[in-house]
């Protein structure tokens, strides 16, 4: 089953939130030593298939499986071993409030490994370098920027060195500089240390300049996948809505929603 | 009608289910709770972080509820000419029933509170998430130690309280009501007795610790994950444990003095 250039395995997944199907029968490949971005409107289900991935939510139907494993059958100690070789970057960034930009970055490394304390020093300030924070390292979560949070998380989420990087909005609230060099540091991480990655992003420009592979996603299916090019060459209506962010096209824009006049001048509930 | 009946069914669906959970989750807690045998210090800093949250308001109340006592106890006793005994009521008193109770309803509401908050404020911000994608498992890294504090914490300020009690009480009796030193010691010393009193009340303030301990964590571990949910859990984490304190208190009195 492993063995083959294909890191984590998506197959016909279903997955119901109350009476809403999230997902409806979605496949897809995330491929070793590739970054693969999975791009979508707003509430499609991004990060609920980041969680699927990881294993803290359960699909109803489909298969799962990274490295060779079906996610949702392993025992806990099994899905533990296995996330430890995956690193996840929270779309809120989810810093431990009471630790310091440092310890924040230092707690995965210290959870799990003995090391001693130069050693960890070092390795700490490396990982915080690279994201241009290592001057920050004494501040604590409250006193940084929405940014900064969000490249402390990322830091802290490859801290271990895992296999598998799972980014969720990496380049949200990030200037252009800034935003530049996470291209180039997610990519450079994901060359150089022969990583897999998945970028979940709503940034056309930039995720398609990342990506090697590219899965959209809409309304519980997938909508499109493809190279970078093929997709900037599809004329398929709804990607060309997506890459061209309009809002009227075959994507709807809205949450599920009965009509707005009927709903207007109907004049009931909240 | 068939509409309340529902109602009601539902409640206590739902009530049986969140009992369910919390007895699910106190075995967690307590299986988790052996980390802080391979790494004392969680359980150090955690004992410290509610321990100081606690210990002012601790003393200062064991201060006043003294010396009340040592008031009530003079007056009643003095009418029967045993105001010398002042002492020994004190103690009792505070050792076996008063330390326990409100150094237990005084920890859930400074310290229980606050765990319940902390733990709900991490849930909310995604921080127990990101803990348990980093292979680290959130009941043990987190809520075990604090379980663990909450039980080595109560008896210890319960002590506390107790100590401190007794020179509130001697301080009104010996030096406002003129009742002599000896007396109020000696009395004491030959009343209270390590078994069954004092030993009583460490295994109340044991119990207290625990049911403290467990309700502050469940509610804050099951709270809707948003600034009202958190609130609402706090609160009713302060009420729930204080009810469960006073009605287990009622119990092991019973169990324990027959
Ligand atoms: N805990 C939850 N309970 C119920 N529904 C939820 C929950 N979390 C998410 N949803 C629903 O699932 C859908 C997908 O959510 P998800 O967070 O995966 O979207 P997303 O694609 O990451 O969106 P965004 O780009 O805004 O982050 C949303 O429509 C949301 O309403
Ligand atoms: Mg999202």
């Amino acid at each position: 089953m492993t063995g083959d250039e294909v890191l984590a395995r998506v197959r016909d997944l279903r997955f119901q939130r109350g009476r809403r199907w999230i997902f409806d029968g979605v496949d897809l490949d995330i491929r070793r030593g590739q970054v693969t971005a999975i791009m979508g409107p707003s509430g499609s289900g991004k990060t609920t298939l980041l969680r699927l991935l990881g294993g803290q939510l359960r699909p109803h139907g489909g298969s799962v499986q990274v490295a060779g494993q079906e996610v949702p059958r392993l025992s806990r100690p099994e899905l533990y071993r296995l996330r430890r070789r995956m690193g996840m970057l929270f779309q809120s960034g989810a810093l431990f409030t009471h630790l310091s930009v440092f310890e924040n970055v230092a707690f995965p490394i210290r959870e799990h490994a003995e090391l001693p304390e130069p050693l960890l020093r070092a390795l700490v300030l490396l990982k915080l370098e690279a994201v241009g924070l290592r001057g920050a390292r004494s501040l604590m979560p409250a006193e940084l920027s929405g940014g900064m949070a969000r490249r402390v998380a990322l830091a802290r989420a490859i801290a271990l060195d895992p296999v598998l990087v799972m980014y969720d909005e990496p380049f949200t609230g990030q200037d252009p500089i800034t935003m530049g060099v996470l291209i180039e540091l997610i990519r450079r991480l994901n060359d150089i240390l022969g990583l897999s990655s998945v970028v979940v992003s709503h940034d056309v420009e930039e995720t398609l300049a990342i990506a090697d592979y590219v899965y959209v996603i809409a309304d519980g299916r997938l909508l499109a996948e493809g190279s970078p090019a093929q997709l900037r060459a599809s004329d398929s209506a709804a990607v060309r809505q997506f890459l061209d962010a309009r809002a009227d096209g075959p994507v709807p824009f809205h949450y599920p929603a009965p009509g707005l006049a009927e709903e207007l001048l109907d004049g009931e509930g909240p | 009608m068939t509409g309340r009946l529902q109602a009601l069914g539902r409640a206590t669906l739902d009530g049986l289910q969140a009992l369910g959970g919390a007895v699910l989750l106190l075995g967690r807690l307590l299986r988790g709770a052996t980390v802080v045998l391979v790494r004392p210090r969680l359980l150090v800093e955690q004992v410290y972080a509610v321990g100081t949250l606690s210990l002012v308001i601790i003393a200062v109340s064991a201060l006043f509820v003294g010396m009340v006592l040592g008031l009530q106890g003079y007056y009643t006793l003095v009418d029967f000419g045993a105001d010398d005994s002042v002492g020994t009521l004190v103690a009792l008193s505070l050792v076996r029933e008063l330390g326990p109770v409100v150094t237990a309803l005084l920890f859930a509401g400074r310290a229980g509170s606050s765990l319940t908050a902390e733990i709900g404020l991490m849930k909310a911000t995604e921080q127990l998430s990101s803990m348990e994608m980093m292979a680290v498992d959130p009941e043990r890294r987190i809520l075990a130690p604090r379980f663990a504090a909450a039980l080595v914490a109560v008896p210890l300020l319960a002590a506390v309280f107790s100590a401190v009690g007794v020179i509130g009480g001697y301080l009104v009796a010996v030096g406002m009501l003129g009742i002599d030193g000896g007396a109020f010691w000696s009395n004491m010393q030959s009343a209270v007795d390590v078994t069954p009193d004092i030993l009583n009340g460490v295994i109340k303030s044991v119990a207290f610790g625990f049911v403290a301990g467990w309700i502050a964590l469940y509610m804050g571990y099951t709270a809707e994950p948003t600034a009202q949910g958190v609130s609402r859990a706090t609160t009713q984490g302060v009420v729930r444990t204080s009810l469960a304190v006073l009605g287990l208190d009622f119990l092991l009195t019973a169990l324990m003095f027959d």
